[in-house]
């Protein structure tokens, strides 16, 4: 199913939470919507799930019309952020609600939370409380709850955003993985450029309730559209003027001889595999640039060192 | 020079209150508590368990706790419903006034249970401008309990009402399920132990009233009286181990619903946190 | 507005209406139906005075003891470190499921001319029941809870870190409590004193058996409304009840923005 929003504007009280937004996402894609907080990209797939309704505008899912229909009518499943489980049920009751809800035989709604279980690697916990589960077991519950109902559109907030580092690299690869095996349309809402790089097709970046710029994420980092899709995704140097480096764009030569500019180091930091040096130019400015071990190696990069450095031409976005 | 060690506060650590404060409070809660619960006791078994059962069994005293009984279990089963219809309101809708309302809910407990009797024979006993007497009638009973232990299952529920997280019903309405399912599935459940505890609560509260039941029920033996009214009587009467066998068995029953609701909310609420 | 909201809500009101306010109201517009002037007089009455002055008395020296008693347990139930705190817990509780009537009955069979201490007391002179110290004993013992109860989870939100920090700075037991735990807990502590002296001016129960009901001499003033009420003066009975719902009410408030007070506290408190 794809999913479409034209024009849709949203305000709390005083707040512009989104200003007259248009996005598309293909049938089976894999989205995320990525921005800062408060950029609106939640309220964004809260009114796509019918949790809010749009000031203004309209929502399709498919070829319907959804903008005011209530949410347990359009048949999307919704992943929280900190999971809303049911916490008086078990894991076995939570995953089949939406079954129950639909009145489907117990022997069905069994055999369907078995499955799902089995899908999210939950197996064996079925009469096990909330309470008693981990945080990334309980997204996984929370995953499989709203699977369990064969939505049209699945919608994640912030999935990952209250686990630890390690959890949510393995959920993230995961979630990757689950998408290839069930083609639903999926949306998920992330601060993390990271996170969006990694697992989606196709980003959209918000940013003040306004869509920035939307693409795969290799477009989105090879050719931003304006100043802060740059910053926002991927390591910049900004040289004041409204124009902007990629730090790993910076040569560093191996000699100060007539070619590049001359830069003094002021910092090396060893970042494992990656080196970051940090340089001052000739003419004052100071930017950073991105190194392999290797290469600062060859070059014995250290402190106080003088050498040159060649500049790409900088990117520049008009006012 | 000699280094001085900072005396470290005795309660600070995990020693509680010095020996002499423990001291003095032990003497005070035996003073107040725990010297008459004895005296009770004892005196309520002094002529032996023939004694008491028969004391207990006898017509008037069996007549007066019943009625005890009935009554606090039909009060305690409407302040279920209302007090968590009331709580409801209380926390999820909006009207003017709102604020007032809610202190109002706390009037039974600021009240003295006379001046709450005095109340509800203003307008609902002999001369009643609505034309309702139920004064000196069983419902006269209920009305008064309903009185004094209104606010147990509201003040119980709201706490919980509010930190109810709005992202559960959320998720079960994405899942398909319409308000009247949420409601049953996700708040009520969520919401049990808390009106249990109001309930029981309620329940202590109804057995042991006296004070708002005086006037209105006209304490007709066989008919109005309650169990206090009658260990009332039967101190005026000079029969203490009468008295004090009835008393017994009206604290027996409260602390043993009080126990096991307790245990039940309890239970409930283990897999809640 | 959906229907059923709205029914909610007017079913909801319509209960407190009908069970609380409507009363509350009848008698405020019964006593001064017939003016100001009777209300007055009856206000005044020698008798009525008096059981003012004997339930503010009896007040007096109940609250404070149990507000002192309150504290202590609450130090000792969130603080002190033995077993069977859950056993204390519930025995201060335990005046909750009480009725009064058996309260009074119980002080009677300890305290009385026939109670255990009945002869000692006796040959001390010293009168219990029938007399002022047998009410403030009642009174103590229905109202006993409620400030270890208001007070103890303040305790528990408070934890310990900032006693342990006046420890380090040399503070001693009796400074640590007085300037670092009783301030942070006073709000907890006030509300207790106001639920206490709330329960403790209504007390009629416990104390109607303890006192004899003596005209004049041991009345309070809720065992004067019921006097009044069973002498078939209206009047003076619906006027002492205005004094004591006027208190409750003044009591209301109070309880109302000390709740407040106490809820900005707790987000203050648990704060990151």
């Amino acid at each position: 199913m794809a999913i479409e929003v034209h024009n849709v504007s949203k305000r709390f009280g005083e707040f512009v939470a989104l200003d007259d937004v248009c996005i598309r996402v293909n049938d089976g894609a894999l989205t995320a919507l990525l921005g800062p907080s408060g950029s609106g990209k939640s309220t964004l797939l809260r009114i796509i799930a019918g949790l809010e309704t749009p000031d203004s505008g309209e929502v399709a899912i498919g070829e319907e019309l959804v903008t005011d229909a209530p949410a347990r009518t359009r048949d999307v499943g919704f992943v929280f952020q900190h999971y809303a489980p049911f916490k008086h049920m078990t894991v076995h009751d939570n995953v089949g609600f939406g079954l129950k809800v639909r009145k489907r035989p117990k022997a069905e709604i069994r055999a369907r939370v078995q499955e799902l279980l089995g899908l999210v690697r939950l197996d064996g916990l079925a009469d096990r409380y909330p309470s008693q589960l981990s945080g990334g077991q309980l997204q996984r519950m929370a995953l499989a709850r709203a699977l369990a109902v064969q939505p049209r559109v699945l919608l994640l907030d912030e999935p990952f955003g209250a686990l630890d580092a390690q959890v949510r690299g393995e959920l993230r690869e995961w979630l990757r993985r689950l998408h290839e095996e069930i083609h639903v349309t999926t949306i998920f809402v992330t601060h993390d450029q990271e996170e969006a790089m990694e697992v989606a097709e196709q980003i959209v970046v918000v940013n003040k309730g306004r869509i920035e710029q939307a693409g795969t994420p290799r477009e989105l980092y090879e050719s931003p559209r304006n100043e802060f899709v740059m910053s926002f995704i991927g390591p910049v140097n900004h040289l004041g003027d409204a124009s902007f480096l990629r730090p790993h764009d910076i040569q560093i030569l191996p000699s100060a001889d007539g070619e590049g500019v001359e830069a003094l180091i002021e910092r090396v930091v060893h970042l494992g595999f990656e080196v970051r040096v940090e340089l001052k130019l000739g003419d004052g400015r100071d930017i950073w640039a991105q190194v392999t071990r290797e290469t600062a190696q060859e070059l014995e990069l250290h402190e106080g060192q003088i050498l040159a450095v060649r500049l790409p031409a900088p990117r520049v976005f008009a006012a | 020079m000699a280094l001085r060690r900072p005396s470290a506060p005795a309660f600070v650590g995990g020693r509680g209150v010095s020996v002499l404060g423990k001291g003095l409070l032990g003497i005070y809660l035996s003073v107040l508590v725990l010297l008459p619960v004895a005296a009770l006791l004892a005196k309520a078994g002094s002529g032996g368990l023939d004694a008491f059962w028969r004391e207990v069994t006898g017509p008037e005293a069996q007549a007066a706790i019943k009625l005890t009984l009935v009554m606090s279990v039909i009060v305690v089963v409407i302040n279920a419903v209302f007090g968590t219809l009331i709580a409801w309101v209380l926390v999820r809708d909006e009207f003017p006034g709102k604020r007032v309302v809610n202190a109002l809910i706390d009037l039974p407990f600021a009240l003295p249970t006379i001046v709450a009797g005095v109340v509800l024979l203003a307008l609902y006993g002999k001369g009643s401008p609505v034309g309702i007497n139920v004064a000196f009638t069983r419902a006269s009973i209920a009305l008064a309990l309903l009185f004094v232990t209104l606010p147990f299952v509201v003040r119980s529920v709201q706490p919980v009402l509010i930190e109810l997280d709005p992202a559960m019903e959320e998720a079960a309405a994405s899942l398909g399920a319409g308000p009247w399912t949420v409601l049953r599935r996700i708040v009520l459940p969520t919401l049990t132990p808390a009106i249990v505890s109001g309930v029981a609560l309620s329940f202590a509260r109804a057995v042991g009233e006296f004070g708002s039941l005086v006037l209105i029920t006209g304490n007709l033996p066989f008919k109005t009286e309650v169990g206090s009214v009658y260990v009332f009587s039967q101190i005026q009467n000079d029969s203490l181990p009468a008295a004090a066998a009835v008393s017994v068995v009206l604290l027996v029953a409260a602390l043993v619903v009080l126990g096991a609701l307790t245990l039940v909310s309890r239970w409930r609420s283990k897999h809640v946190r | 507005m959906s229907a059923s909201k709205l029914g909610v809500r007017t079913v909801a009101l319509g209960y407190l209406a009908l069970l609380l306010v409507a009363p509350v109201a009848m008698i405020f517009y019964r006593t001064f139906e017939h003016g100001v002037a009777p209300v007055w007089d009856a206000v005044t009455a020698p008798n009525a005075v008096h059981a003012f002055w004997l339930s503010i008395e009896i007040v007096a020296i109940a609250v404070p003891l149990n507000t002192a008693f309150g504290i202590g347990m609450a130090l000792l139930l969130e603080r002190g470190a033995f077993r069977g705190k859950a056993l204390l817990g519930m025995l201060i509780d335990l005046p909750f499921a009480i009725s009064p009537v058996v309260v009074g009955l119980a002080l009677v069979l300890v305290y009385g001319q026939t109670g255990w201490f009945g002869d000692w007391l006796a040959g001390h002179g010293i009168q219990v029941i029938f007399s002022v110290p047998g009410m403030v004993i009642a009174t103590a013992v229905v109202s006993l809870p409620f400030v270890a109860r208001e007070t103890a989870p303040v305790l528990r939100e408070l934890g310990t870190d900032a006693e342990q920090a006046a420890a380090t700075l040399g503070a001693s037991t009796w400074q640590t409590f007085w300037r670092v735990t009783l301030p942070a807990i006073r709000w907890g502590v006030v509300y207790g004193v106001v639920l206490t002296t709330a329960r403790a001016l209504g007390e009629f129960g416990a104390v109607s058996i303890i006192s004899g009901r003596i005209e004049g001499q041991t009345q309070t003033l809720p065992l004067y409304v019921q006097d009044r009420f069973e002498n078939f003066d209206i009047t003076g009975a619906y006027a002492s009840a205005i004094v004591l719902a006027l208190l409750a009410l003044g009591t209301l408030v109070a309880m109302n923005l000390l709740t407040r007070r106490l809820r900005e506290r707790e987000s203050l408190m648990t704060t990151p």
